[in-house]
């Protein structure tokens, strides 16, 4: 009655029913692997309700103060009003340090959900025509994301963020040529910089990338609604139909069940587990640093890369052309994210493929690509290794510049190794597992040893090699295959 | 009353093999509903003449044969099972919840607090999901793709974009002049945005050490030589500066003369063989914080200074020579001296530039390096 | 043959291709899980020593010795009485036995071998015995803590009474107790950080292995600071007062005020990564997967 009356009232002023009726209609492929993106939109959900409460208690300010409260190691110790603020927030603020806990969290899984549907998406050539646009737009949003959470992890001002900030100064004065003014430009004066830096960082991480994240995933989610789904090939999917569950009532409430259990993981990882202990870490000064410190994983890659790069700076005479940390901390990114944008593009190139797909490829679907990926993503990996060398020497005893060693011969070796047994991998799969395309099914008839013909029932494909039945097949079934 | 594990691990075996066997036989049954609906379609096309045939390769070609997918039924009109079990799971949900705001106000403890919230978002999440999943008739629907790219409009596009300018002259001169316009007037807006920063100038190049500056650590107070004994490190700063830019911080340390292969000329400038470099990177800028520093140097590694971000090595007996690690220079050595009460003091500015690498860093008028080489 | 070696590489690295003697899931889950937990305990965890040493404190009267009262200090000069001379006879017995090979039958050293003890005093010794460093199996290894001394407490205190003999600093007095804390863990940050981690928990110096603080006692601290064994600065310039404050802190490490709960070994992102990738995204993976299909039929 209620939702009658409701609706009434909306359609009569603003004419909803028709676009209502198709949204409860509107059909999503059931695919588990199709989810990995709700799970990164339903971390954001969390992140922007965490965050607001956060944000009511943060002060950007790097004015020396002296801790007072109720925390015993830091009382009496100077400290910035952004480090106070967020200690008081962790220590004294009933569920402060839950909301603070699970934010971080949920960063981390809002990228790491990004990065595994990033994956799936490649994987399947998900990005192939006419998806390129939201492809760029989702790639666009990891990278805002990423950002977005180095901004807020250097807000604090602790001893680990402190040391993450002076290496982004870094990699900003060493861009080729703009980088002093540039770098001086953003902190407002030379590192540790101007007050309004922490004003600047404050407002880009709590303004200006959330609303352009919020904007992107508006258009994503807009665009995707538009093209539906892709579908992976199954029986009674076609390029022209989309095959699956309705909005309403099962799809939604699966959904809603999603959104409830990634918020609920995101709390109980922020209630029981610690991260980030920034009262454990302590204020930062610049002459402070502390062994073990890391960028959060999601920056993994980067301290990895800056570990690596052999101690070499271009130089034209006396003037210093690339500094040694952009080689990594800017230009391996740039790279990375460079060929990510390309690769709808290569692709088409590639496999010489411009014709537009709505149903997916398996992985062993096409293994060249797959392999490709499988290379170039295990190169960022292991790029990403480096970066606990440190951890490793410690726990396992293997020398650390053993290992950077190692790591940097590896840098090189590993691309064409890992194409080359995925591929391997991949094109094995596909002769093991019979594509459903490729399944023959039907009568084969064959010449028999005497001169006349036999018929045989080859109800299943598996039972008659496919070099006997090439010439004689006469029909050629979708025989729904175990998978 | 004593346990019997016996029992109860008895019962956990057996339900996982309940389970599994649930599992096994609902894979049969779909299974089995497979080879039906295969054979359906074999005999299907065993009435087929040849074109038909061929259309439905074709077909294949661009997707798969355009057999309706069958409605799949199953547990439609909810078990009591699973009403049951969404019912529990809506109860504990609210129990949870409750918890969450009792705990709140009478004990806000975070692990009680978070436990608390993710169990109710945990039950309320499964009730949603199970009830989606189980409670509701499932169907399976089928929905046209509408194909994108329509020529006739685009051609409408093109021909109302170009009649409507059609009849103005001169149209270039007017597309240069709007253009010169919009990306003027996109500088002017850019300018602002250069304000955010002082210039940098020889700003960056400057250092707050200069001769005669005292060495003092964090509460102020000067160093003499024996503050700094071999084998211990210490972080200094020049006296009344801001300590916590980057080209303050110095660390300390001293070493024996047979130890310190510098040329004579850089070793005048350690007194009493105490030597003072930037405590910054010139990799990343992190603090140099690591000081490796043997008790028996026969037998373990050389007296070294790390930077614990990134593991640049500098070799202090060779005058901060870089030995592993990415950092592109060597650590720069502020030169010292001693003043009449025997206090140490900079015999000069930085004679390298300090702090991470920028394009001029290895240029200037008063840059004269002195040099490290073997003395 | 070629695609037979790429094809046996391929699963050697990357497991059978499904379809083919494939573990049951659950099984595979399990192992999953497994590996998951175990990289994270590998490069989270405690390191291996302290394990052992969790074991150690059970109560061991010889581990758990507090400092000795004066009467009975290993001597820092020569001995006075008649019990004394027989302890440093027998501490030069079991010197002579089990240290000398490096160190030298008279304890002055053996050149590029190992350094001289007269003068270290029984504070070094006491240090290196007692936490296992000493003796080592090779001179160039680097002497870490280990979790059963070599020797019994009665022959510690013999050989350290000789060592103190030979001249040096007598086994010092902590106490952390009047120590303030947050000047603790100030100067820590200042001076040890750099090394041992701010929580304590250990790190690197390329070429050594920085140890972890857990489970070490006020006096290891004092004496540490004094000796700075094998890479370690000597720290002789803090105070007392500074001594007592780092080792409050230090001990305060060992059981730190964990506000936000498991406090996955205390050295950030990496454990707080493997927790977001085996905990959060697997639990959130496990869930799709259970409320997502699987319709490429």
């Amino acid at each position: 009655m209620i939702v009658r009356r409701t609706v009434r009232f909306f359609d009569e002023r603003i004419g909803v029913a028709p676009k209502l009726r198709n949204a409860l209609r509107y059909v999503f492929p059931d695919h588990w692997s199709f989810m990995l993106g709700e799970i990164a939109l339903y971390s954001f959900v969390v992140l922007v309700g965490t965050g607001i409460f956060l944000a009511f208690y943060y002060v950007p300010s790097d004015a020396n103060v002296y801790y007072n409260g109720g925390y015993a190691p830091l009382r009496g110790t100077k400290m910035s009003e952004a480090y106070w603020s967020v200690l008081k927030l962790s220590v004294d603020v009933p569920a402060g340090l839950l909301i603070r806990q699970s934010h971080h969290w949920a960063a981390n899984i809002f990228i790491g959900a990004i990065a595994l549907h990033m994956v799936r998406i490649l994987f399947t050539g998900a990005f192939r025509k006419p998806r390129e646009l939201n492809y760029w737009i989702g790639l666009t949003m990891l990278a805002l994301a990423v950002f977005e959470g180095f901004a807020g992890y250097s807000l604090i001002d602790d001893l680990y963020s402190g040391m993450g900030l002076v290496i982004a100064y870094a990699v900003a004065l060493s861009i080729p040529f703009i980088g002093e003014d540039f770098a001086v430009l953003v902190w407002g004066g030379e590192y540790p910089g101007a007050t309004e830096f922490w004003s600047r960082l404050f407002v880009v991480h709590v303004f200006i990338v959330p609303v352009l994240i919020a904007g992107l995933i508006a258009a994503h989610l807009s665009m995707i609604t538009r093209q539906h789904h892709t579908q992976f090939p199954g029986t009674g999917r076609t390029e022209s139909n989309v095959v699956g569950s309705p909005m309403w009532p099962t799809y939604a409430l699966r959904s809603i069940g999603l959104l409830l259990i990634t918020a609920a993981v995101i709390f109980l990882l922020g209630g029981l587990i610690q991260i980030n202990p920034i009262f454990l870490w302590g204020p930062y000064e610049t002459y402070l640093s502390t062994n073990a410190a890391q960028p959060d994983y999601y920056l993994g890659w980067l301290i990895g890369g800056l570990r690596l790069m052999p101690p070499f700076e271009l130089q034209l005479g006396d003037y210093t052309v690339v500094p040694n940390p952009f080689w990594f901390g800017a230009g391996f990114p740039l790279f990375v994210f460079f060929v990510l944008y390309l690769w709808p593009l290569i692709d088409k190139r590639l496999f010489g493929d411009r014709r537009g797909h709505e149903l997916l490829d398996r992985p062993r679907d096409n293994p060249r690509r797959s392999a490709a990926l499988v290379a170039f993503l295990g190169w960022v990996a292991l790029v990403m290794l480096a970066g606990a060398t440190d951890r490793v020497f410690f726990r396992l005893d293997i020398p650390y510049e053993g290992q950077i060693w190692f790591l940097r011969v590896m840098v090189v070796l590993f691309p064409p190794l890992a194409y080359f047994l995925a591929k391997r991998y991949f094109e094995d799969l596909q002769a093991r597992d019979p594509h459903p395309l490729r399944r023959w099914t039907g009568r084969v008839v064959r010449r028999t040893d005497d001169g006349g013909f036999e018929t045989l029932d080859a109800t299943d494909g598996a039972s008659v090699a496919p070099s006997e039945h090439e010439e004689v097949a006469q029909g050629r079934s979708s025989t729904p295959t175990g998978s | 009353m004593s346990r019997q594990p016996g029992k109860v691990s008895t019962f956990l075996v057996a339900a996982v093999v309940r389970l599994l066997g649930k599992r096994g036989e609902k894979r049969e049954q779909r299974e089995r509903a497979r080879e039906r609906e295969r054979q359906r379609e074999l005999e299907r096309r065993k009435g087929m003449s040849q074109d038909e045939l061929d259309k439905l390769r074709e077909e294949e070609q661009k997707g798969r044969p355009g057999v309706p997918p069958p409605a799949r039924e199953r547990d439609v009109g909810a078990s009591g099972a699973v009403f049951g079990g969404v019912l529990l799971a809506l109860l504990l949900a609210t129990v949870a919840a409750a918890g969450f705001i009792v705990f709140y106000v009478a004990f806000p403890d975070t692990q009680l607090l978070g436990l608390c919230i993710g169990l109710a978002l945990l039950f309320l999440g499964v009730a949603s999901a199970l009830a989606g999943k189980r409670l509701f008739p499932r169907e399976e629907a089928v929905e046209e793709r509408h194909d994108f790219g329509d020529e006739e409009k685009r051609a409408e596009i093109e021909g109302i974009l170009e009649e409507s300018v059609e009849g103005v002259s001169r149209r270039r001169v007017l597309t240069l002049a709007a253009g010169a316009a919009g990306a003027t007037i996109g500088a002017a807006a850019l300018m602002p945005v250069t304000s955010l920063g002082p210039s940098v100038g020889a700003r960056i190049r400057q250092t707050q050490w200069s001769r005669g500056r005292r060495v003092v650590d964090e509460a102020g107070r000067p160093f003499r030589p024996e503050d700094v004994p071999i084998g211990a490190f210490r972080t200094g700063f020049p006296e009344g500066g801001k300590f916590d830019e980057l080209d303050a911080p110095l660390i300390l340390v001293r070493l024996p003369w047979d130890e310190i292969q510098v040329s004579d000329e850089f070793k005048r400038f350690m007194p009493d063989g105490v030597m003072a470099y930037s405590k910054i990177c010139p990799h990343a800028g992190c603090a140099v914080s690591i000081y490796r520093h043997p008790l028996y140097e026969p037998t373990e590694p050389r007296p070294a200074l790390v930077c614990p971000c990134h593991f640049s090595t500098f070799d202090v007996s060779r005058g901060g020579h870089l030995v592993f690690g990415p950092a592109g220079r060597d650590l720069p050595s502020l030169p010292l001296a001693l003043n009449a009460a025997g206090e140490l003091i900079a015999a000069s500015g930085f004679t390298e530039r300090v702090g991470p690498s920028y394009g001029g860093v290895r240029k200037g008028p008063d840059d004269q390096p002195l040099h490290r080489g073997e003395g | 043959m070629r695609r037979r070696v790429g094809r046996l590489l391929a699963r050697a690295l990357l497991g059978p291709p499904p379809g083919r003697r494939r573990l049951p899931r659950p099984v595979r889950v399990a192992l999953a899980l497994l590996s998951a937990g175990a990289l994270l305990f590998v490069l989270a965890a405690p390191s291996a020593g302290d394990r052992d040493r969790v074991l150690a404190q059970a109560p061991d009267a010889d581990t758990e010795r507090a400092p000795l009262p004066e009467d009975r200090a290993p001597l820092a000069r020569t001995p006075a009485t008649e019990a004394d001379r027989r302890l440093v006879r027998e501490g030069r017995r079991l010197f002579v036995d089990g240290c000398s090979t490096c160190h030298g039958f008279d304890a002055r050293g053996i050149a590029d071998r190992a350094p001289s003890l007269h003068g270290v005093g029984a504070l070094a010794a006491d240090f290196y015995l007692r936490t296992g460093r000493m003796p080592l199996e090779d001179p160039e290894d680097e002497p870490r803590r280990r979790k059963d001394s070599f020797y019994t407490a009665a022959q510690r205190q013999a050989i350290v009474a000789y060592v103190g003999s030979l001249g040096g600093p007598p086994i010092p007095v902590p106490h952390p107790e009047r120590g303030r804390l947050s000047e603790g863990a100030h100067l820590f940050a200042v001076t040890c950080a750099g090394c041992h981690q701010i929580v304590a928990r250990g790190g690197i110096a390329p070429h050594a292995v920085v140890p972890d603080l857990e489970g070490v006692k006020a006096i290891d601290v004092y004496e540490a600071i004094q000796i700075g064994p094998y890479v370690m600065p000597k720290f002789a310039y803090l105070t007392p007062a500074e001594r007592d404050s780092i080792a409050r802190y230090v001990l305060w490490t060992q059981d730190p005020t964990d506000l936000g709960g498991w406090g996955i070994g205390h050295i950030g992102p990496i454990p707080e990564g493997m927790v977001t990738l085996f905990i959060g995204l697997f639990a959130l993976l496990f869930t799709i997967r259970a409320i997502g299909e699987r319709t490429t039929e």
